[in-house]
């Protein structure tokens, strides 16, 4: 169970991020996730609720899109989609290939507004 | 609270539910930040300056990792008998507790740091850099990183390693590559260690383990060995020393 400090890591640079633009609340945090970066996103989801308080994204939403595993064949040329334990080539079955996608863990944007906390929650 | 949707964010931005993208117009319109930065950024980033500082010394740092028990110890002792009088060896130590690791590197005379991670799963870069700052670099040629006894978490932390070593046990199921696709897909090597014990096993193959690692799209090497057998450790002791004249090379062509 790493997510937690995954999860500490992303809102340290969701900080960076917001005060590099202006400062404000982070209201949206968008993720893209493949299944090889070994983060799961559920566990991540959990983490954030409970490590976001406190900080700029203390409200914020946090959206994961899963990137699917997209292999590229360096014998036939062909790009399928392949299980995490399975990255042979759709087409060729090959083994010698490239990952194209599928071991993301990044942050692809915020969605940020300029007024301040509110003072509590209702 | 969203008076649209019922979810629990604030007034103002555009968000997501199942699928479908619910605007809301009752606060003041977020700015959209694209950006594309990795969540692990500061990780890679001080995992980038041990990379560096060790290169400079010509220090070579090679990642164990391993499940607990599959004899990442075991190895490096075998390995510090057979080469302490070739290369100056040094050992980072990652445990969740104790220094029990730490004590048997140091009983062979070797130097040895413990990095005691208490909750944490595994090491990250800022635990090597702090370790890294207990050791005299200019006096060691090798560096192994004996990470925290898991096949799951260290896969995802840099630690400026040049290398990846990870070791299945003949103990451990050949299908283990398959179950930690993340760990195995990162190995430089793969050592199937006990493998003494082949013999008394019948449900462990070789060739099905190496079949698993080459279904991750790993051309990595994967050996046999045991750290009770010298003569099974001689195809590591070449890997390593390939990895070392990788990094004193260039570091002594630039001098």
């Amino acid at each position: 169970m790493h997510e937690l400090a995954v999860c500490q890591s992303l809102l340290g640079e969701v900080a960076r991020i917001a005060a590099d633009n202006g400062g404000g609340r982070v209201t949206t945090i968008n993720l893209a996730i493949g299944p090889l970066s070994g983060v799961e996103a559920r566990l991540l989801e959990r983490a954030f609720t409970v490590a976001r308080a406190g900080t700029c994204a203390a409200e914020a939403e946090l959206v994961i899109a899963a990137m699917p595993i997209t292999v590229r064949c360096r014998t036939c040329g062909a790009v399928s989609e392949a299980p995490a334990n399975r990255l042979l080539c759709g087409a060729c079955d090959d083994w010698q290939v490239d990952l194209v996608s599928g071991a993301e863990l990044q942050i692809t944007s915020l969605a940020l507004v300029d007024e301040p906390m509110p003072a509590a929650a209702e | 609270m969203c008076q649209e949707c019922g979810c629990a964010t604030g007034t103002g931005e555009v968000h997501v539910h199942d699928g479908h993208h619910h605007h809301h117009h009752h606060g003041p319109d977020p700015r959209s930040i694209e950006v594309v930065r990795d969540l692990l950024h500061a990780n890679d980033h001080a995992a980038a300056h041990n990379r560096e500082h060790m290169q400079r010394h010509g220090v070579v740092a090679i990642n164990l990792m391993s499940s607990p028990g599959a004899g990442k110890t075991a190895l490096l002792e075998a390995t510090i008998e057979a080469l302490q009088h070739r290369y100056r060896i040094a050992v980072v130590e990652g445990d969740l507790e104790t220094d029990n690791d730490a004590r048997r590197i140091r009983a062979k005379g070797v130097p040895a740091v413990q990095v005691t991670t208490g909750q944490t799963c595994h090491l990250d870069a800022g635990m090597v850099h702090q370790a890294l700052h207990q050791i005299d670099l200019d006096g060691v040629d090798l560096l192994f990183i004996e990470n925290v006894g898991n096949l799951v978490c260290p896969a995802g932390f840099d630690l400026g390693q040049h290398a990846n070593v990870v070791l299945l046990a003949t103990t451990e199921g050949d299908d283990k590559p398959a179950k930690y696709p993340v760990m195995f897909r990162a190995a430089d090597l793969v050592l199937l260690s006990k493998a003494d014990l082949l013999d008394v096993l019948d449900d462990f193959s070789p060739e099905k383990a190496e079949a698993n690692v080459r279904a991750l799209a790993n051309a990595a090497l994967v050996h046999a060995t045991s750290a009770k057998r010298q003569e099974t450790l001689v195809p590591w002791f070449d890997w390593l020393a390939a990895q070392v004249e990788a990094v004193k090379a260039p570091a002594q062509a630039a001098e």
